[in-house]
This record gives structure tokens, C-alpha cells and sequence, in this order.
């Protein structure tokens, strides 16, 4: 297969077109070097994730069905997805609608068109590990980020539930770290890898969410990681923020910027820092990836 | 006319809770034939089956029909009484309207009218059943046990001791099995090696059991009493009649850090070997994997040592045939392996190890002597964490069953720790404690009271590794349920008491001796309380951890049990066998033979159709019913209709077929009464 | 054949199952006490190879609305290659059944182990539910009848 004439249908979804913006300006920029186009889903829509599976299971469907549709309309079969929950929703939707054919019947009424199906979504990881391969991957780094120690945060969606998730091992996954390694870091080997860090937990018990994120981050420390690498916008909003949280209440600072993984991708690409945004960060990027970014 | 007598069983409360008896009988009363219809509470009783005798003399029956539970439960038992009762037993048939009616439906109504349209079904059967003979057919009285470990060993002994032939086949190169790993068994503490190995010389001594060791089932055909057995012994690249097994050329192989098998990978071995010293037989192999000569093309270090001039090279595989009459299935059992288990480390970390893992570690033979020191620095280790279950129940590891072994062995794991390692930590993770047995709960007491094991009741969610003051341990986090609380526990080693699967292959081994196995790929008991050892499959007995996790005591029991089995078949010279097998008419066989290719046992041959003068006018199929079992393919396949299966013949499947749907109004009637 | 509109349709629906797997997983559905559908009755045989398709036929002229043909999975027949044969034997009978024009929802082959019960209980479920809803074989019954009249 050639792969520099690959072109899939993209989702950013909503974080990434608001506060992951960097998530997706990184993921193009990645993508773009590799020659692969990612052409967005014209009139895309929320994907049910949080809110909606909460709170009403037809909504849950319905809202991935459309956007599902959408891919088949426009000619494509295969959709890129950058974040872990809207992954997760559509993935989930098609394998529910697949065999749930009173479901199907209900969605269907809702979309006011029948669901077609036959679509696959892929996580951006998925795509990098199994279509384009490390060797390519490799290929393309300009500036190794030369022992840079990355631990790789998967949280839960990548993972999980299984039957969803099934392109990485479900307890010990390294697409990231294996991605991390190609881009000339050092993928360190950490337990908490696929711990919830309680995002979803947010509103109603934040100081959980405070211990969980301690407890992250204490053993992202304790393995000697610079930076954490994620691919989840609500890991990254929460491991980021809760930095802050944790000065405040527990006098506790561990300075440890959280990125998305291709932000590190595109840095070891040769990408413009500038370009990267790293200023939405709450967690000061400069001091630890100084070296990296000014090479 | 026919006369058919009907008798129906109320099973107890079995049958008649759901299918009125009463109805049926009534019913089966009204159907032409049938002279006689009645219910009684166990049929299976003295008295009803002395209704049914007293019935076939004084109404003078020509087929009788019990409707009752599955004909693999009392079908023998009907027909027993039917023939003592002056009958033909093939005369006689079961309908099933327990496992298949009372048992699974709930509406009464529904499953009277099945059972009725079953029991109709059965009598317009046997209408058509004919008046059959069994089949006589010699037996050899030589038997194969499968696998030389402890089940396959005592199963060997006790045949050989009966005065029987045995073959024992073994697929590595010594017997011994796991039992000659274990260092030493609960609930005695007895060394494992001690109590094993005279038993394994008593198999190479004994002047019955012929020994195949490196050596695997190919093929097995024929049937009870007559199986045809195909044998590969495997090149092992030495001739063992004249090795004196002075264990030179293992001395001098320079090929010496492959992961030994026995040692469960901690230990090392050469590229010739045996696998360990009291190795039955005890002679080397030569593992033509890492072996320089066979790698590289140059070394043969060992031919140039060796006195004797026993390595061959050039040897290769050799097929055996062997006759046999019966074959004992003792296959054993592995563990699953660390790596199956990432949230656990394994593979990852060299201080997680399995339970067989350990057992070499606390083994006075093992690769530390007996020291238990840790694998990745052979520090000693101060806490040790033992995990049951690991993979045991657990559906979403695919393994529904209890393992049965660990919990014991894993009390003597820690005591044995503690034993070694004075003032160390033993933890034990469990879900429940499982120590039926004589002294076994006694035993596991024992590990809490006297020697201090920490028993956690909760599972582990995750093993990770921590460097902590410059030394890597291993935290374990998990849930203890009684206290309702998260645990970490920093320990130097992890013991997986991973679970026990059938060994790899024993499906494929099942298949070649045509031997039904369950999901998990165990073997299938005839019968799970009264035939615990023999299989469906006539002439086919199972012994030890190849039907389900069993510890040693069980696997001996069940290898005597197979024995015993074994010499009652061979008790006699000849055996009879069902009658049903295949007839061919000759004036409607036109001589296709579709029935000769299709037929898996052979048993079709041609026969020559003379004329006065001895000119051939047409040559015919013809079966041989001591070949045959009856499987009806020839049947199926012959366009002439010529073929016919006795006891399952065209005209009693369509007189069956005709007769679930002869349900009458009068039927319906009944019923609805 | 008249059928009191009223009643409920009960499907008749016949099994052919060999004795070694799926007889004996049917009775272990039973020792297990697993509920299922009362419309399916049995008819137990050495081995599915031993299955003439014209007990199928027959068993449609006879008034079933629906037939099952179960046996060992492949791999693991009693008698090494019955079901083989038998699996052949149905591609071609589903051909030209199809092209006599039976509905082949009608019919379902399958594999059950004697391990299997609840694999049993499950087909029995499926298929009567499909033959439910098909309804009686009323066009196939009918023949039958009309060929008794034209041959009587």
C-alpha cells in the first residue's frame, strides 16, 4: 500500500476545536509530514461523549450514527479520530448497532435516515502503529527528542472496555511508548499507565479526583519522567490543571507538563514551536523541554 | 399387528412435574399396536421393571417402548430386563421425556403434549425394529497409557502388575511428568522426587511395560479391543541400547545456556541433555533446535567423547505400529504461563514467577539448591506475595473453573518460605480457601497459625516494579475485601498460582483417538459420578489431570481406577459389541462402492456374484461387521438404497419421523382433558 | 390439514442430531435444567453422516415446519469424518432445495458438542422463534396432499 496517497476521513469532536486546539493542530501538522490527508467531516457533530451516554442511551447512539453517516457520505470507510472518548463512542456505536437491531430501528427513526454502517473508526495511534509503521515514523524525525524520559499515559478509553478497545493490550498497552521511542525519547516503563485519573469525576468529587491525580503524577516522578505523553483531551485538561489545584492545596509542585503525543511527535519532526502552542499549557513547558524546543 | 407395550415413568417428581404421566399413558393406550400403557413412579425400580417383564410374557409383546430419562442412562438397564424377560433386547427402545422434555419446559400442557408426541414417535419406531444380535470380537489384551507422569505411571504398574502388555508412550524424553519437578507435597511435606522416582525404575524394570519414551501418538484406529496404534518414536539423535549413560557428552557439550524445560526456564541445560538425573530412561538427547551440529553443520563434540559410539545423526523419526485393546488417556496438565498475565508483570519482571516456577526454586535438586533466592539478582528474598486464582475463575481471563490445586499448594508454598527464609513475609492473596481433603484444611491452618502466612481475602489489580533505596521490588496492589480497604504491599517476589490447563495438544491427541473433550479442551467423562474414568468412547479410559485439575493422590486413585477398568476388559477373551452395523442387499447393489470411500474403518469390501458356471456376473459391496461401528455413511451415500443400518434402519427414521406428527385428535383429546 | 385459526401456531420442528455430541449435549441441557422452546422434537442417529436428505424431505411432508441437523464440531466426529460428509452432503441439498423452492430459514445446520447445553437450549430458541414467524409450511404440506390425491 502506498501510504503517502492515503487519505482518511477526519473527526477532530469538540475538545479539539476548543481547549485541545493544540491536540489538533498538532495531529495535522504529524500527519501532514507523513503525507497523509485528513479531510474533516463537513457538518460534524458532538459525539455523545460525557453528557449525553449519562444521561439518555438513544442520544448515545444517535449522535455517533450521524457522524458515522456522514463518513459513508463522504465516500470514505475509515474515519481518524484523535480523541480517546469520541474514539470510543463511535467505535462503540458501530459494534452496538452492528448486532442491536431494535436500537438500530430506534436510531434510525431519530436521524430520520437509516444507519448504513460498514464504517471503521480508528484511533490516530492505530493508524500510526498499524498503517504507517514505525520504520516511516522514524523516518521523518529531524530532531530526536534525545533522552527525554516520557512516560505514556493511556487513561481509560484506550483500553477500555476491551471488546472496544482492542488495538493495544488492555493492561499493559505501547503504542505510545513504541511511538515515543521511534521519536528518540525515553519511553519509561511506569505502573500507571492505564489508572483512571478520575476526569469524569470532576464535579462531583474533586477531592478524589486530587488524590488519583497525586498519585499519577507521584509515580510519573518517581520514575524519573520529564513529561507525561497523552492522547485524551479530558487526561490531559485534568493531569494538567490539578498541578495547579495541588500548589494550592497541598503545597505541592511537581512540574510535570502534560503533552499530547504528537505535540512531542511534531517537535521531533522538526515542527516550529510556535506552532505547538505549548503557551495553553498550565504546567510551564519551557523550563523542561527548553532544550527541545530551542534546537 | 404389532404389540407394543408402553411404559411410562413419573421419575419421582423428575417426569411427572411438568408432564402429566397420566395423559400419556392414556393417550399412548389409544394408538393401534399398542396393547398395553402404563405409568409407575420409577420404572427404573425392582417392582417397574417387573411390571414390564410380567407384561412382556403375559401379553405376549413384540416391542415395548419405556418412556423415561436418556437412553444413556437406563437404555442397558431396559434392555437387561427385556431379554431376561424372554425378548429380544433390540426389540425395546427409550424415548427420552426426561433431559429432553421434563427437565427443560415448564408449561405443563407444552410438555405433556411433547412428551406424547416423543413417546408416539418411539413406538411407531418400533414397529420396524428388528430382532438383532450382539456382535462378538476378540480382544487384545495390551494396553497404551498416553503420558508418563504420575497418573500415566501408576495406570502403567497396576495394568502390568494384572499380568497385562502395557505401552507406555511419553512425550519428552524422561517419565516423571511435573510430580518429578515438585519439590516436595502437600499435606505431608514428603519430597516429591523420593516418593516418585523408585516408581518410575519399577516402569523401566518391569518386564510388561515397554517403554516409549520421546515418543508420540500418530494415529490410532480400529475400536474397543482392537485399536491399530501408530507410534513416533522421535530421532533423539542417540542409540539407547548402547548409551551406558555416563553423561560424558553432556559434560562436554559447549552449547550450554539453553532455558531448561525442567527447570521451568530458571535453570539451564546443554544442547545434549537429560532432562534431569533420575531421568527414566537415562538417556541423552540430542535437541536438534540448539545442537552446533545441526545449527551450524560443525562441532560433534559429543560423538568424538563418547565411548560407547552412540550418537547417531543421521537418525530419524520412526513410525511403530502397535495392536492394543484399550488405551488410558493420562495427558496431565500445565499452568498457564507469567506472560499471560501483563497486569501482573509477567514476562516483564524475572521476580514473577509461577508456582512450578517455584517449586524448582524450593527444590533441594533446583537450580539454587534449594536456596530461594530471587531470579533477577538471587537476592534472598525478604517478602514474598503469593496470588491465587490467578486466571482461575475468571471469565474475563476465559477460565471459568476452579484450579483445585493452588489453594494447597500455595499454603505449602508459604510454608516452605518460611521455612527457608526465617523471618520473612508470606502474603497470600485469595478469594476463597479450597482445602477439601484428609488433612488438608489442617494443613492450611497450619501455614497461618504455626508459620505465620498473611492471608489477604481480595484480588490484585496490578504488580508493578519500584526501585526503591537501589534495590527493584515489586508492589502489589490489591483489595482486601474483609477489611473493605486498598493494600500495597512492597514485596521482593511474586508467586502466580496461574491455572491449570489441559497439556498442549490434548484436543489434537483426543480427535486422533476420537474421544470427546470439554471447552476448556479437558476430557469428557462418560458419565460425571458413576464413569468417572472411562470416556464415551468404548475402550478409552482417562486418568489424572488430562479430565480436570487434580492434585496426586486423585490422579493416582483415577489411574488405579483406570487399571482396574483396563483388566476387567481384558478379563475376558472375546466381548460383545452393539449390533448395529451396516447391511448391504446385494440384488440392489449395483457395485458404485461410494460406501467403500466413504467408509472410515475399512470395513467394506468387494465380494464376486457367481453364476453356476463360476462366471463373475457383478461384484458387490459387502460389510464386515467386525469392522464396522455403525456410523451410516455408506448409508447416506449409496444411490441404490442397498445399504441399510440395523437398529437405525430407513424404515424405522421415517416411521419415527411419520410418527411426530401422527399426533390424532384423540391425542389432542387427551390432552386438553 | 385445517388449522383452527385461533390456536396459537405451534411449529413442529424436527432434529436430527448423532447421538455422540449433540444428543448427549442436548441432555446435558436437560441435567442442567435450561428452559427452552417445547416445539422441537428429537430424532437421535449414529452419526449426522448417516442423515439421507430425504429425511428432511420427509420430515416437511410430514408436517414439520422447520428441521435442525446438528453434529459433532468439525474435528471432533466419532467416527472421524461423518460430519465432513454430512456438511458436503447439505451445500448441495441447500442448492437444490432452494431451487425447489424451500424457504432454507427452514432449515438450520449446526455443530453442538456434548459439552454444549446451553449452546443447544440457544439453537432450539433461535429456530423455533424463525419458524414462528414464517409461519406453517402450508405450501409444502399442501403438495403433499395433492399428490396423495393424484395418487391415491
Amino acid at each position: 500500500m502506498d501510504i503517502e496517497k492515503r487519505e482518511y476521513a477526519y473527526y477532530p469532536g469538540c475538545s479539539l476545536e476548543g481547549m485541545a486546539k493544540e491536540f489538533d493542530i498538532a495531529t495535522k501538522e504529524v500527519f501532514t509530514r507523513l503525507g497523509i490527508k485528513l479531510s474533516e467531516l463537513a457538518d460534524w457533530s458532538c459525539c455523545g461523549a460525557t453528557a449525553a451516554h449519562y444521561k439518555d442511551r438513544l442520544l448515545a447512539y444517535a449522535l455517533p450514527a450521524r457522524n458515522l453517516n456522514l463518513v459513508g457520505k463522504s465516500g470514505k470507510s475509515e474515519v481518524a479520530i484523535s480523541c480517546a472518548a469520541c474514539f470510543s463512542r463511535l467505535k462503540t456505536t458501530t459494534m452496538q448497532l452492528e448486532h442491536d437491531s431494535k436500537l438500530k430501528a430506534e436510531v434510525e427513526l431519530v436521524l430520520e435516515e437509516k444507519y448504513e454502517g460498514g464504517v471503521k473508526p480508528l484511533h490516530i495511534l492505530e493508524i500510526l502503529m498499524q498503517s504507517v509503521g514505525t520504520a516511516r515514523l522514524q523516518a521523518l524525525v529531524t530532531k530526536p527528542l534525545k533522552s527525554l524520559r516520557v512516560v505514556s499515559y493511556y487513561g481509560c478509553l484506550l483500553v477500555r472496555p476491551p471488546e472496544v478497545a482492542t488495538f493495544d493490550d488492555l493492561e499493559n498497552p505501547t503504542s505510545m511508548d513504541k511511538i515515543m521511542e521511534c521519536m528518540g525519547a525515553v519511553a519509561v516503563d511506569w505502573p500507571m499507565k492505564t489508572e483512571c485519573c478520575g476526569a469524569s469525576l470532576t464535579l462531583s468529587k474533586s477531592d478524589w479526583v486530587l488524590n488519583l491525580v497525586e498519585k499519577l503524577l507521584r509515580e510519573a516522578k518517581d520514575a524519573k519522567a520529564q513529561v507525561i505523553a497523552v492522547a485524551c483531551p479530558l487526561c490531559q485538561a485534568n493531569l494538567d490543571m490539578r498541578q495547579i489545584d495541588l500548589q494550592n492545596q497541598k503545597r505541592i509542585d511537581f512540574k510535570m507538563p502534560v503533552l499530547y503525543f504528537t505535540q512531542l511527535m511534531a517537535l521531533a519532526m522538526g515542527a516550529q514551536k510556535e506552532k505547538l502552542s505549548f503557551h495553553r499549557h498550565l504546567v510551564e513547558v519551557q523550563s523542561t523541554l527548553g532544550a527541545y524546543l530551542n534546537q | 399387528m404389532a404389540r407394543i407395550g408402553v411404559f411410562i415413568c413419573w421419575c419421582g417428581e423428575n417426569i411427572s412435574r411438568t408432564v402429566d404421566v397420566v395423559k400419556v399413558a392414556e393417550a399412548m393406550a389409544g394408538v393401534p399396536g399398542v396393547v398395553t400403557s402404563v405409568e409407575y413412579k420409577y420404572m427404573c425400580s425392582d417392582p417397574g421393571q417387573k411390571i414390564m417383564k410380567e407384561s412382556i410374557k403375559n401379553d405376549a409383546l413384540d416391542g415395548v417402548v419405556v418412556a423415561l430419562c436418556s437412553p444413556l442412562m437406563h437404555e442397558k438397564t431396559f434392555r437387561t430386563a427385556a431379554e431376561e424377560a424372554g425378548l429380544n433386547p433390540f426389540l425395546l427402545e427409550v424415548a427420552n421425556i426426561r433431559e429432553h422434555c421434563s427437565w427443560v419446559h415448564e408449561n405443563k400442557e407444552e410438555a405433556t403434549k411433547k412428551a406424547i408426541a416423543i413417546t408416539r414417535s418411539t413406538v411407531e419406531r418400533v414397529r420396524y425394529n428388528l430382532q438383532l444380535k450382539n456382535i462378538t470380537v476378540p480382544i487384545t489384551a495390551r494396553a497404551m497409557v498416553v503420558g508418563g507422569g504420575i497418573a500415566g505411571i501408576q495406570a502403567a504398574l497396576d495394568i502390568a502388575n494384572g499380568g497385562h502388555e502395557v505401552v507406555l508412550v511419553e512425550r519428552t524424553p524422561s517419565i516423571g511428568g511435573h510430580m518429578a519437578g515438585l519439590s516436595e507435597t502437600f499435606p505431608t511435606l514428603d519430597c516429591s522426587q523420593c516418593i516418585l522416582t523408585p516408581r518410575m525404575v519399577e516402569v523401566a524394570r518391569h518386564p510388561k511395560i515397554k517403554l516409549y519414551s520421546y515418543a508420540e501418538v500418530e494415529s490410532v484406529s480400529g475400536f474397543v479391543g482392537n485399536f491399530e496404534v501408530k507410534i513416533r518414536k522421535k530421532a533423539r539423535s542417540v542409540d539407547t541400547s548402547s548409551c551406558t549413560g555416563c553423561g560424558i557428552c553432556q559434560e562436554k557439550c559447549p552449547q550450554k545456556n539453553i532455558a531448561s524445560e525442567f527447570e521451568e526456564g530458571l535453570g539451564k541445560r546443554k544442547a545434549i541433555y537429560v532432562p534431569f538425573p533420575q531421568a527414566v530412561p537415562n538417556k541423552p538427547v540430542i535437541d536438534r533446535k540448539h545442537c552446533l551440529y545441526f545449527t551450524k553443520g560443525k562441532c560433534k563434540i559429543c560423538e568424538k567423547v563418547c565411548g560407547p559410539k552412540a550418537i547417531r545423526y543421521e537418525q530419524e523419526d520412526e513410525i511403530v505400529e502397535e495392536r492394543i485393546g484399550a488405551i488410558v488417556l493420562a495427558t496431565g496438565y500445565e499452568t498457564l504461563p507469567a506472560t499471560f498475565f501483563p497486569e501482573y508483570g509477567g514476562g516483564r519482571y524475572p521476580d514473577v514467577i509461577t508456582g512450578l516456577q517455584f517449586e524448582r526454586l524450593a527444590s533441594a535438586s533446583g537450580p539454587t539448591s534449594g536456596e530461594l533466592k530471587r531470579p533477577s539478582d538471587g537476592r534472598r528474598p525478604e517478602t514474598v506475595v503469593f496470588l491465587s486464582c490467578a486466571g482461575s475463575r475468571d471469565l474475563a481471563k476465559g477460565i471459568s473453573y476452579c484450579s483445585k490445586i493452588c489453594c494447597m499448594y500455595v499454603a505449602k508454598h508459604a510454608m516452605l518460605y518460611q521455612h527457608k527464609v526465617h523471618g520473612g513475609k508470606a502474603y497470600v492473596f485469595y478469594m476463597d480457601v479450597r482445602a477439601s481433603g484428609k488433612n488438608y484444611d489442617e494443613f492450611v491452618r497450619r501455614a497461618i497459625e504455626q508459620d505465620k502466612a498473611i492471608y489477604v481475602r481480595g484480588r490484585v489489580a496490578r504488580v508493578y516494579e519500584k526501585e526503591i533505596e537501589g534495590v527493584k521490588k515489586l508492589v502489589v496492589k490489591g483489595a482486601d475485601t474483609l477489611l473493605g480497604e486498598q493494600v500495597e504491599i512492597v514485596a521482593d517476589m511474586v508467586v502466580l498460582a496461574s491455572a491449570v490447563k489441559p497439556s498442549v495438544g490434548a484436543a489434537a491427541l483426543a480427535q486422533k483417538v476420537g474421544t470427546p473433550y470439554d471447552q476448556h479442551h479437558f476430557y469428557s467423562e462418560a458419565h460425571p459420578k458413576l464413569r468417572p474414568v472411562e470416556s464415551n468412547t468404548a475402550g478409552i479410559f482417562l486418568a489424572g489431570a488430562a479430565q480436570a485439575p487434580k492434585d496426586i493422590p486423585e490422579s493416582v486413585a483415577d489411574a488405579s481406577a483406570a487399571a482396574s477398568k483396563v483388566q476387567i476388559l481384558f478379563s475376558r477373551k472375546e466381548m460383545e459389541r452393539d449390533p448395529y452395523v451396516s447391511m448391504v442387499n446385494s440384488d440392489r447393489c449395483f457395485g458404485c462402492f461410494s460406501c467403500e470411500a466413504v467408509c472410515p474403518y475399512r470395513a467394506i469390501s468387494r465380494k464376486e456374484i457367481k453364476n453356476r458356471s463360476g462366471e463373475v456376473l457383478k461384484v458387490v459391496a459387502e460389510v464386515n461387521a467386525g469392522l464396522c461401528q455403525g456410523c451410516g455413511g455408506c448409508i447416506a451415500i449409496c444411490r441404490a438404497k442397498a445399504c441399510d443400518l440395523a437398529g437405525y434402519t430407513d424404515q424405522q427414521i421415517f416411521s419415527a419421523i411419520r410418527g411426530f406428527n401422527t399426533t390424532s385428535t384423540y391425542e389432542e383429546e387427551v390432552v386438553k382433558k | 390439514m385445517s388449522m383452527n385459526m385461533n390456536m396459537k401456531f405451534e411449529p413442529k420442528i424436527m432434529a436430527f442430531v448423532c447421538q455422540w455430541c449433540t444428543y448427549t449435549g442436548a441432555d446435558l441441557a436437560g441435567t442442567s435444567r435450561m428452559q427452552y422452546s417445547p416445539y422441537v422434537k428429537i430424532i437421535k442417529l449414529p452419526c449426522t453422516g448417516r442423515i439421507d436428505v430425504q429425511f428432511i424431505v420427509k420430515a416437511f411432508e410430514e408436517g414439520a415446519d422447520g428441521v435442525i441437523v446438528s453434529g459433532c464440531h468439525p474435528g471432533d466426529c466419532h467416527y472421524t469424518s461423518g460430519n465432513y460428509y454430512a456438511r458436503r452432503r447439505f451445500e448441495m441439498f441447500h442448492e437444490l432445495m432452494s431451487f425447489v423452492g424451500v424457504d432454507m430459514r427452514r432449515i438450520q445446520f449446526a455443530w453442538v458438542s456434548a459439552a454444549e447445553g446451553r449452546k443447544w437450549a440457544e439453537l432450539v430458541n433461535e429456530v423455533s422463534k424463525r419458524v414462528e414467524e414464517l409461519g406453517p409450511f402450508n405450501v409444502f404440506h399442501a403438495l403433499r396432499e395433492q399428490a396423495n390425491e393424484l395418487n391415491p
